[in-house]
């Protein structure tokens, strides 16, 4: 009798620790979803390579710049230009400035997300200002490029697209 | 129990219940129907499922009543054997499936076009903080933050003398109401810069999260010009309650005007925040600043509400250092009724009421702010409203 | 006659020395209690003063909701009333209420002699005043309790003091106990039965708590992930749930509601089988559809699985997400439905007396469909734009739960009572009990659908005056529903003490193994396995 209690019980307790681990394998799992379908506006990265296998179309869309500041920041952060019509499958260029109104060295991160959540897979960057941290002296300030390539087979029915940026200090500073 | 007594308590339930229906304020029964296409279709999907539900319990409860009135042992009913059935089960599986998939059908369309961004003529960023809205027109170049007017603010304190019922918009109301142009799709783009918020009007169905982090995106495109009033949905700490939103749907010259005013208004802002300010005109302004924003809890002599309000009549901190001072004000004290008005008032307002304090109510300090200076100061703190202060006020916290 | 009897014939076949003595004596008694009905009884106390710990906070969080402005208290401690107010009545009341009667009942209804794992059992049960003193504990702290919701959505719930660790801990410990006390459930049902107890010889009961323990023993640790990465992310540097380190504070609410949802079904399916038990003892008519029921049950489970972003439908989901959980929850409420109509029919051509457990158990049937209903509203995404996170969801799951799963507690107190204590409760009082509840908690509850629609949010300590008249009168019902417990409790104390005694069988119409035993049951109950054969009624 008691084995068969240990068997089960111990089975469970499998189970158990078994769920455990999959609270933080969702983690992973979320991710991907994320990258798979867009969900939470993450946006994708490539490689110059790819980015350049693409093919320029027709259509036009719009890309509008949004900026934010999570708390405790005192910075100027905004995009250099409001919106600008792009071609998907043609690579573009465009800029955010940052400057640092405190009397101290801070570091910032900068978070991205896209908006319609549809189109987030379909926005892919070759280099941006949001893949490192960004340090900034006491009172400094700096222009921070991004370029970017949107997917030819971005759905049809969008046609414009937010790109948003949150400044954050960076979590690992004392 | 005898039946004579069942048929009291239900002579009870009905009394109490007729005069709640009397008192009752019909107007606060329903979903509203709303002012945009979308928000029509959503109260018509309610209204459509809230009849099944309605036809689905009623069936259900007809058949349960006449069964505990026929079938009850006090009446001589004899207990058949009956069990297990497949056809009626399979029946009561069916049914409801095919019911919720002529519901589901009209859901899903509805869903679908809630989701279509498409043509929008023009976007707000709207930005929820801990706890107030800033509304950033993108194409406008207009930026400002909206939250509890001053009447519902000073009625909400615990102990208030201010009855809620005498103020006729009580949470609902906002310093600075949203002007949007009815007739346009209008994209909110949402985000957060603390804590999750939701941001909800019911009469536009529109409500969506804010994500300190992350865009999210709504739309809606209202076809009756009017005042609509929403709330934050999402619990977000101490005063959720006390975060309303109001949408002024105007038309489009209105709006353009409005547009206009706001130019003007920042404009004319500007001006008088560089030009050098006596003190005079300074006390003056900031007399009327301190009757509309400070008075309701520091009183009218400046001496408060022992226990509750300090006073700012031979306070230490409007005596003392300006720095400090000037903290309070643009950033409140925390977990206290004492909000910063930081990014609701002008430069002007901000330096005149505080050099208002400074000399009045017998205080001692003396010293004037000028504007500019004030501009200076909280430059970038414009940028969020309970940024930290800038580094000539370290410390202070 | 009864089997237990034959089981005092002959003594003397057993490893554990306490067994054939009756209990033993003083407060040690319960303290190293390794007996299935003294740990069933101690987690039936446990749940009845949580009961009224968990209604005070309601009634604070109904005071300051009586009218508009703010009389009473501080929108920081308001929030951590409601905050508080449902950890307590769901890991504090709810579940431990479930698990006391489990322990009473299983064993009695399957024909052991005890549980699977009696000394697990005992600790799973003495870890819950220690976690519950911790958590409550908080409320007297400098940072004060947790008021960032029973959700504990960050970064709201990670601006709080540092009594946070504290409430983490006690979460952590709720859980394990509850994990341990389903292992053993399971273990019992698995392995105790005697010969000739087939599964599908199980009464409901004991099915529908073979599912729930699954169930806990699935989705708790996930829980326990999510609020150690909430931990983890406080003090360790870890951003799971931070955007700055590259994290999403939305991925905490998936894995917190793959959690929640499986959790508010672990919530009522115990409750789906004390009803399905109690129906057939007063239509004297046996369960319409056992087997209908066995997989509805089972199916209800599953689908609980994947139907979480229910809860999320604001959070901003790609439209095939949106669609997938409208449709999945939709589907949920088949089987819900298949339940009711399954009781419905047990009813139909019965021949029905209404004692208090059955008055009890028919008022759930009705109370908890209408909650049902108003799920299924709320499970059409549109639709539920509106009403998320106002009023109309409180109603929703205030009726599933409290005219729901708690008359199922009292309807179980009831039906089992005279079996536990060998007395009838007041029959009178009962009723009485049962009219007074009904009519308050609809009071109560009721008008906030209507609030909920016109557009007051949830979890605010204050409100226009348009809602004035509907939250009065929820607030007189609150009051009305909370004093009436009272009379349960002294319901419960009066039977306890004495009354008309009862019989071996109880209730005329009652089907099953825990009525073969006398009443009340003898410390220990079939030691000797019962003989179970085609034609013994289990069920
Ligand atoms: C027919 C079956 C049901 C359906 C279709 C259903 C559907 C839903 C939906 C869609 C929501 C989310 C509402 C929102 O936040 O916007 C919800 C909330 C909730 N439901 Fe149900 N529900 C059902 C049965 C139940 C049952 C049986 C229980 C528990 C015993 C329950 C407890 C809850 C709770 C506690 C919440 C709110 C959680 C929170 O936000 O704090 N529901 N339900
Ligand atoms: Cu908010
Ligand atoms: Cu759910």
């Amino acid at each position: 009798m008691a084995n068969r209690h240990t068997v089960v019980a111990g089975k469970s307790l499998l189970l158990a620790v078994a769920m455990f681990g999959f609270g933080y394998l969702m983690v992973p799992i979320y991710d991907i979803i994320c990258e798979v379908t867009g969900l939470n506006g993450k946006t994708g990265r490539v490689s110059i390579a790819e980015a350049q296998a693409e093919v320029a179309t027709d259509r036009l869309v719009t890309v509008e710049f949004v900026a934010s500041i999570n708390q405790g920041g005192s910075w100027i952060f905004k995009p250099q230009v409001q919106e600008m019509q792009v071609k998907p499958g043609e690579l573009n260029h465009a800029a955010y400035y940052a400057e640092n109104l405190s009397n101290m060295p801070v570091v910032a991160q900068a978070t991205p997300s896209v908006s319609p959540q549809a189109a987030a897979k379909y926005f892919n960057k070759t280099e941006c200002f949001c893949f490192t941290r960004q340090a900034f002296e006491p009172k400094g300030s700096k222009e921070m490029p991004l370029t970017f390539i949107i997917d030819p087979d971005l759905p049809i029915n969008v046609d414009r697209v937010t790109l948003s940026y949150t400044f954050f200090r960076s979590p690992d500073q004392s | 129990m005898t039946s004579g007594v069942y048929r009291w308590m239900l002579l009870v339930v009905c009394a109490l219940a007729l005069p709640s229906v009397a008192w009752a304020d019909w107007g606060a029964l329903n979903m509203p129907v709303g002012v945009t296409e979308i928000s029509g279709k959503v109260y018509e999907l309610h209204m459509r499922i809230f009849i099944w539900c309605c036809v689905i319990g009623a069936a259900v409860f007809a058949v349960m009543f006449y069964s505990m009135f026929k079938h009850r042992k006090s009446k001589g009913a004899v207990a058949a054997d009956f069990h297990e059935s497949t056809t009626v089960e399979v029946l009561w599986t069916i049914v409801p499936l095919v019911i919720l998939i002529v519901m589901a059908i009209p859901a899903a369309k509805v869903l679908i076009e809630m989701e279509d961004f498409s043509d929008s003529e023009m976007s707000i960023k709207v930005t929820g903080y801990q706890w107030r809205w800033q509304y950033e027109y993108l194409d406008q170049d207009i930026s400002f933050f909206s939250q509890l007017d001053s009447a519902s603010n000073v009625a909400r304190q615990a102990n208030s003398t201010v009855d809620p019922a005498s103020i006729e918009h009580y949470l609902k109301d906002v310093d600075n109401a949203l002007v949007v142009p009815v007739g346009k799709k209008i994209r909110f783009l949402h985000t957060a810069a603390d804590v999750i918020h939701s941001w909800w009007v019911p009469d536009l169905a529109v409500k969506k999260d804010s994500i300190p982090g992350f865009i999210n995106e709504n739309w809606a495109l209202i076809e009756k010009p009017g005042v609509y009033r929403g709330k934050c949905a999402e619990l977000c700490g101490r005063d959720h309650g006390f975060m309303p939103i109001v949408v002024k749907a105007v038309s489009q010259e209105d709006f353009d005007t409005w547009v206009g005013e706001q130019k003007m208004k920042t404009a004319s802002a500007d001006m008088d925040a560089i030009r050098q300010w006596s003190q005079a005109e300074l006390m003056a302004t900031g007399e009327r600043v301190y009757a509309a924003n400070c008075m309701s809890c520091h009183q009218k002599e400046g001496q408060g509400i022992p226990g509750m309000f300090p006073a700012i009549a031979g306070s230490d901190i409007v005596n003392g250092d300006m720095d400090m001072h000037v903290h309070t004000v643009l950033n409140g004290v925390p977990d206290s009724p004492m909000q910063g008005f930081g990014s609701s008032l002008s430069d002007v307002d901000l330096a005149a009421v505080i050099t208002y304090q400074r000399s009045a109510f017998g205080n001692q300090a003396g010293d004037i702010l000028q504007p500019s200076h004030m501009r200076s100061l909280r430059q970038g703190l414009r940028q969020s409203a309970l940024a930290v202060p800038q580094n000539n006020l370290k410390g202070v916290n | 006659m009864s089997y237990s009897d034959k089981a005092h014939d002959h003594p003397g076949h057993d490893e554990h020395d306490d067994h054939h003595h009756g209990p033993a004596k003083g407060l040690m008694r319960w303290v190293k209690t390794t007996n299935h009905k003294d740990i069933g009884t101690l987690y039936l106390w446990f749940s009845l003063i949580m009961f009224f710990i968990g209604g005070g906070m309601a009634l604070i969080i109904r005071a300051e909701l009586g009218s508009p402005g703010l009389q009473f208290v501080d929108p920081m401690f308001f929030n951590a009333m409601t905050t508080m107010h449902a950890i307590v009545m769901i890991f504090g009341v709810v579940m431990p209420a479930f698990v006391g009667l489990a322990n009473w009942m299983i064993p009695m209804m399957i024909g052991a002699p005890d549980m699977a794992l009696p000394r697990l059992n005992n600790w799973s049960f003495w870890i819950m005043p220690f976690a519950f003193t911790i958590m409550l504990s908080t409320l007297f702290m400098d940072s004060g309790g947790p008021a960032g919701g029973w959700t504990l959505y960050p970064p709201l719930v990670l601006q709080m003091g540092d009594s946070f660790a504290f409430v983490i801990f006690a979460i952590h410990f709720m859980g394990i106990s509850s994990v341990m006390g389903s292992i053993n459930i399971v273990a019992t049902i698995f392995n105790m039965r005697p010969p000739g107890m087939t599964m599908m010889k199980m009464p409901m009961f004991v099915w529908t708590w073979l599912i729930t323990a699954y169930l806990l023993i699935a989705t708790i640790p996930v829980f326990a992930g999510a609020v150690t990465m909430l931990l983890t992310d406080r003090y360790f540097g870890t951003s799971f749930f931070s955007a700055a380190g590259g994290g999403d504070p939305v991925m905490f609410q998936h894995i917190f509601w793959f959690f929640g949802h499986p959790e508010v079904y672990i919530l009522i399916l115990p409750a789906f089988g004390i009803v399905s038990s109690i129906i057939p003892t007063f239509a004297r008519k046996p369960l319409f559809g056992y087997d209908s029921m066995v997989y509805a049950t089972a199916s209800i489970a599953f689908l609980s699985f994947i139907v979480w972003a229910h809860h999320m439908f604001t959070t901003g989901m790609p439209l095939a997400g949106e669609l997938f959980f409208m449709f999945s929850t939709m589907m949920i409420s088949v089987p819900t439905g298949v339940k009711v109509f399954n009781w419905v029919a047990t009813m139909w051509r019965g021949s029905m007396t209404f004692e208090t457990p059955m008055l009890f158990a028919v008022g759930f049937v009705i109370m908890f469909t209408i909650g049902g209903l108003s799920g299924l509203m709320l499970a059409i995404t549109p639709a539920d734009i509106q009403y998320h996170d106002t009023y109309f969801v409180v109603a929703h799951f205030h009726y599933v739960l409290v005219p729901g799963a708690i008359y199922s507690l009292m309807a179980a107190t009831y039906y089992w009572i005279p079996k536990w204590t060998g007395n009838m409760y007041d029959e009178k009082l009962g009723k009485l009990h049962f009219w007074i509840s009904t009519i308050f908690v609809n009071v109560l509850f009721f008008p906030m659908h209507f609030v909920g629609l016109a557009g007051m949010p949830r979890r605010i300590p204050d409100y226009n005056n348009i809602f004035a008249d509907w939250n009065f009168i929820a607030t007189i019902g609150a009051f009305g529903f909370g004093f009436s417990q009272l009379l349960f409790v002294y319901i419960i104390i009066k039977c306890v003490k004495g009354g008309k005694e009862a019989t071996t069988e109880v209730w005329e119409g009652a089907r099953g193994l825990e009525w073969t035993v006398p009443s009340p049951a003898p410390y220990h109950t079939f030691e000797v396995a019962p003989e179970i054969n085609s034609t013994t009624v289990t069920r």
